[in-house]
């Protein structure tokens, strides 16, 4: 089962395929033992990588008193989550990496618009693709199919990708120096917003085929993105959506995000995605 | 939807901590920005703490209202979710409260 969310079960994910042993645990053990007048303490540190027990058998008394004893710990719920995403933001700034995560609900056109992107600017700048589906290799293949390099994890019934999958999968890949890459997450405007891969920027996908009350609905992802992308605006034609609504909706709950209307499809406004990046990635 | 196995995190930190001791007491602080629901939390909580030495224990939860600090004028001021907005008008602050999502304290015997 998925650590972190409750709508997974057994959801080790995979990565190209492969089922990854990904949770690692760092324990730190201190002990104090009273004997008479001596007092000795001794404290080890280790990490595994599998459950096993710990058992410290002590043959003399511990005259500890049932006290009660508070401990602050001021710790961080995701907080090691948070630790392995620190680490694959340092893998990236010491590459010069670009790393954007493309977060939205299933069938914003994260895939095309990652085509299309990739088809422009792959010629002036390295791209790698990290795919995150709960199954299924075939998006990982339509990327392939463009020649850049591509590793798709599959979160099984996981509902979002962890900064510990992304960091075998990065290794994994390989970036080069000064590239761009693109973790394409999980379809799903909840759980993703929680989890800090070590990206740059998140990137929210909305497309106009959705309501545009959709960042009101949904303001945790809309909130933690940097930029939000309207995509499929060539369908405005046949549509209710209020685009200026939605806009306006959107920057309600992240005064600061950079928006861009555009259609991966027919090209139009593409090109200020592209600046951005390049923008972004110098 | 997620708050089941946030609750397991919580109750795998706070185990890990007390070493063994019978754990009395969890307080968290969850603020309103997290994407947690708190009910959720208390909800998961008793299952999650079954046959660990946090059975039995109180879990008290703090909610932090979001705070934004204004760019322009300086002044502190509750953050509404939906409609980001200083009362002098202004769109340009920083959030200093209301992420929370953390294990402040925890009192064992």
């Amino acid at each position: 089962m998925c650590t972190t969310c409750g709508c997974s079960d057994d959801a080790t994910p995979r990565i190209d395929g492969v089922h990854q042993h990904l949770h690692e645990h760092t324990h730190d053990h201190s002990h104090e033992h009273s004997h008479g007048e001596m007092t000795h303490s001794h404290s080890h540190n280790h990490v595994h990588d599998h459950d096993h027990d710990h058992d410290h058998s002590h043959d003399h008394d511990h005259g500890h008193l049932a006290t009660r004893s508070i401990l602050k710990l001021e710790e961080d719920i995701l907080a090691k989550n948070n630790l392995v995403a620190a680490e694959n933001r340092g893998f990236f700034a010491g590459r010069k990496v670009l790393a954007i995560n493309l977060v939205s609900s299933p069938g914003s056109g994260k895939t095309s618009l990652l085509e299309e992107t990739i088809k422009s600017m792959s010629a002036k700048k390295a791209i790698t693709v990290i795919e995150g589906d709960q199954e299924t290799e075939n998006d990982a293949q339509r990327i392939r199919n463009t020649g850049v390099k591509v590793v798709q994890i599959n979160t099984g019934s996981g509902c979002h990708l962890e900064a510990d999958s992304v960091a075998v999968a990065i290794k994994k890949v390989d970036p080069e120096q000064g590239s761009i890459v693109f973790i394409e997450n999980v379809g799903n405007l909840v759980c993703p917003a929680l989890f800090d891969l070590g990206e740059a920027a998140k990137v929210a996908i909305l497309s106009v085929t959705e309501g545009e009350d959709k960042p009101l609905k949904y303001p945790h992802m809309f909130r933690a993105a940097t930029a939000l992308i309207i995509n499929k605006i060539d369908l405005l034609p046949y549509l209710k959506f209020d685009i200026e609504k939605c806009k306006e909706n959107a920057l309600k709950v992240n005064p600061a995000l950079r928006i861009f209307c555009l259609s991966a499809q027919t090209q139009v406004g593409m090109d200020a995605w592209y600046d951005w990046l390049i923008d972004r990635s110098k | 939807m997620h708050e089941l196995s946030i609750t397991k995190n919580i109750v795998a930190i706070v185990n890990e901590r007390a070493k063994g001791r019978r754990v009395v007491r969890v307080q968290l602080e969850i603020g309103k920005l997290s994407a947690i629901v708190p009910e959720s939390i208390r909800f998961c909580f008793d299952v999650c703490a079954k046959d660990t030495c946090l059975s039995g224990a109180k879990l008290e939860i703090t909610e932090v209202w979001p705070i934004g600090r204004c760019q322009k004028c300086h002044q502190d001021f509750s953050l509404d979710l939906v409609n980001a907005q200083c009362p002098c008008g202004s769109r340009q602050f920083e959030c200093i409260a209301g992420q929370e999502m953390r294990i402040k304290e925890m009192e064992v015997e």
